[in-house]
């Protein structure tokens, strides 16, 4: 250990002794006095005075340690082994609207693989005009665009259908993240390929499937293919992370998170869908008479507050508080997030940080005066078509409890006077 | 050679190429291989390689996926939802047990073991004799319980209109009261991990500088 990290040690016991001086004064509604000069400004800091890390130290750096709770997590009991599983954004933790990868969340089907860039192909075939075969060097050659999209997990929330199960937004709203992605339209590779064999192209769809063992093949009707859809190689600026797919995946704006195949090998232009396990088996829909909806692909509008939160608890005692949270929607554009104290009796319009970018997530804020009374604190996302998020009573008259999927409602935190928050249910 | 498309790039798949990766059937049995497979040759596959997750008679063993029985289930509470139960076409099956199954040695089947192993869970969910035998030409025959459960996504009728509303924003109602609460559940992974690991470096660096001083 050297001399300089010892002495910032030190310094930190002086600063829980100094913080204990001071008598808690910093929990006050009205602006604190100091009952003694502050050591951290009196006395030199040796990180005022020594010598921090050189420029060489790091040269793809980490979060500093003391964020080391922002982190992924998973929830053991939720899936039988941690290789078809899940994990969660902590988003309770994050702000503005773009997810870092590091911390973004996963879903594998048989685990996140490694695959080169030297050993990628992607195979186009079907009724095409030429089946063709690109290397990884190969995309980067087509002309690209950049787009900010959610991916948000269909599973997502769904864990609460039946009740307030999971004490936290990360887990119950976690299975997202938003990213700025750059990638080759879908289109484009599509005409590359040629699609005068396929005819009639209003009832064709593409089949598209990963390299993994799971394979996670999803049928796509055409006309959205030719939309938006990207088969994306860079988030964030950089390439993509092993575990969302390096070196490409399939972006597939608005719609399930289940359809953006990851390490994406092969796309088949076809005359009907494949029913393949992941439109059958899993993502349908059963509604309470026990029939099942099918090709649920788009993600409704949707809100969380992300703080505070039952992992963002308020520390800071009555007066200014920040109310921050996310709305996104599938279906486009958010307008308008509404937020409610008192547990929708009475609702204010939030402020958003940007206008809403179609399919991407919203960032609002709530500037709020804390009395240090309880809360009933619920958001409520508009989008451009005129949808409002709906709570999950009026979802459960019409699906019934056993949907698994596409649970967009309303949320409510129960924040205690002790600032702590707790996932909860409301008449 | 480059791609005679607009832009050259890319080349010509081979038909050995698309043949190797093009495996996924369709439910009109688009896709099948010639082959076949019964239901005593899959019951031995499936013992070797299958039952140690889903169980003997594919119903299951802890938490992996059950393949047989919950048949009447679906409008229940806890519904259980399997190949019997559930799923609309045999071609799924097939495709997702040649493609991907057994989990962590997936493309190690033969078409015949599929079709045998096809064959086993088929008869697992008494809708076949222990007599019978799959093939690519009997295939289509065979037609699961469930296969009419399914409808397009119909949100943009059923919901949209509803929730297009526009919402109340005062006095919207008198009272409040919490119905359910998390805590009560308990089943969150525990969030001390992180801020005990903290502590504790607090705690042993406290000692090492006692020691020193």
């Amino acid at each position: 250990m050297t001399a300089s990290s010892n002495d910032m040690k030190s310094s930190r016991r002086a600063f829980l002794r100094g913080a204990l001086a001071a008598g808690g004064t910093v929990a006050g509604a009205s602006m604190a006095k100091a009952a003694g000069p502050d050591p951290l400004i009196t006395e030199v800091q040796p990180w005022a005075s020594g010598l921090g890390e050189g420029v060489d130290a790091t040269p793809y750096g980490l979060p500093i340690k003391f964020e080391s709770d922002v982190v992924r997590r998973n929830v053991e009991w939720l899936t039988a082994d941690v290789i078809s599983s899940i994990n969660f954004t902590p988003i309770h933790a994050l702000d503005g609207t773009i997810t870092p990868q590091g911390c973004a969340f996963e879903r594998h089907h048989s685990g996140a693989i490694e695959l080169s860039k030297k050993d990628y192909r992607l195979m186009i075939n079907g009724l095409v005009d030429r089946p063709l075969v690109f290397t990884y060097e190969d995309l980067e050659r087509f002309p690209r665009e950049q787009h900010v999209y959610f991916c948000e997990c269909a599973a997502n929330t769904g864990m609460e259908w039946a009740g307030a199960q999971l004490n936290g937004a990360q887990f119950t709203h976690g299975m997202i993240h938003n990213m700025e992605y750059t990638g080759v339209p879908l289109r484009t590779l599509l005409a590359e390929a040629g699609l005068d064999a396929a005819g009639d192209l209003s009832d064709k769809w593409v089949y598209v499937e990963g390299a993994d063992a799971s394979s996670n093949g999803r049928s796509i009707p055409m006309d959205k293919a030719l939309d938006d859809v990207l088969v994306a190689f860079k988030a964030n600026g950089e390439a993509l992370r092993m575990e969302h797919g390096y070196p490409a995946r399939l972006v597939v704006p608005g719609w399930e998170g289940n359809m953006w195949v990851k390490w994406l090998r092969r796309i088949e232009v076809a005359d009907g869908p494949v029913e393949s396990r992941e439109e059958t088996s899993k993502y349908t829909d059963t509604m309470a008479d026990g029939t099942s909806r099918k090709w649920t692909w788009v993600m409704d509008a949707k809100s969380v507050i992300t703080s505070p939160s039952p992992q963002a608890p308020i520390r800071h005692g009555k007066g200014p508080l920040v109310i921050t949270g996310l709305a996104w929607s599938g279906r486009g554009a958010i307008t308008r997030v509404d937020v409610t104290v008192d547990g929708g009796k009475t609702w204010q319009q939030a402020r958003l940080a940007a206008p809403g970018q179609p399919m991407a997530l919203t960032r609002f804020y709530v500037d709020h005066n804390w009395d240090g009374e309880e809360m009933l604190l619920q958001a409520r996302a508009h989008d451009e078509t005129g949808y409002v998020q709906p709570t999950k009573t009026q979802l459960r008259e019409i699906r019934g409890l056993n949907s698994v999927y596409h649970n967009n409602c309303i949320q409510t935190w129960w924040v205690k006077p002790s600032g702590e928050a707790e996932n909860v249910e409301i008449s | 050679t480059p791609s005679d498309g607009p832009l050259g790039i890319g080349r010509v798949a081979l038909p050995e190429e698309v043949t190797a990766w093009d495996v996924d059937v369709r439910p009109d049995g688009t896709g099948l291989p010639v082959g076949s497979g019964n239901v005593l040759d899959g019951d031995e596959l499936f013992q070797n390689a299958c039952a140690a997750c889903h169980g003997v008679f594919a119903e299951g063993v802890d938490n992996w996926p059950k393949l047989a029985g919950g048949e009447g289930t679906l409008n229940r509470d806890d519904p259980l939802k399997t190949v019997g139960s559930y799923w609309p076409y045999v071609s799924t099956v097939w495709d997702y047990v040649h493609r991907s199954m057994p989990f962590g040695n997936a493309q190690s089947l033969s078409a015949d073991d599929v079709y045998a192993i096809t064959a086993y869970i088929l008869y697992s969910n008494d809708l076949v004799d222990d007599d019978f035998v799959l093939s690519n030409e009997n295939f289509t025959e065979v037609t699961l319980p469930n296969v009419d459960g399914f409808f397009v996504d119909d949100r943009d009728t059923v919901e949209l209109p509803v929730f297009s509303q526009e919402p109340c924003m005062e006095n919207c109602k008198e009272t409040v009261e919490i119905t359910m609460r998390a805590t009560v559940l308990d089943v969150t992974p525990d969030q001390t991990a992180a801020r005990e690991a903290f502590q504790a470096e607090e705690a042993a660096e406290a000692a090492a500088e006692a020691e020193t001083t």
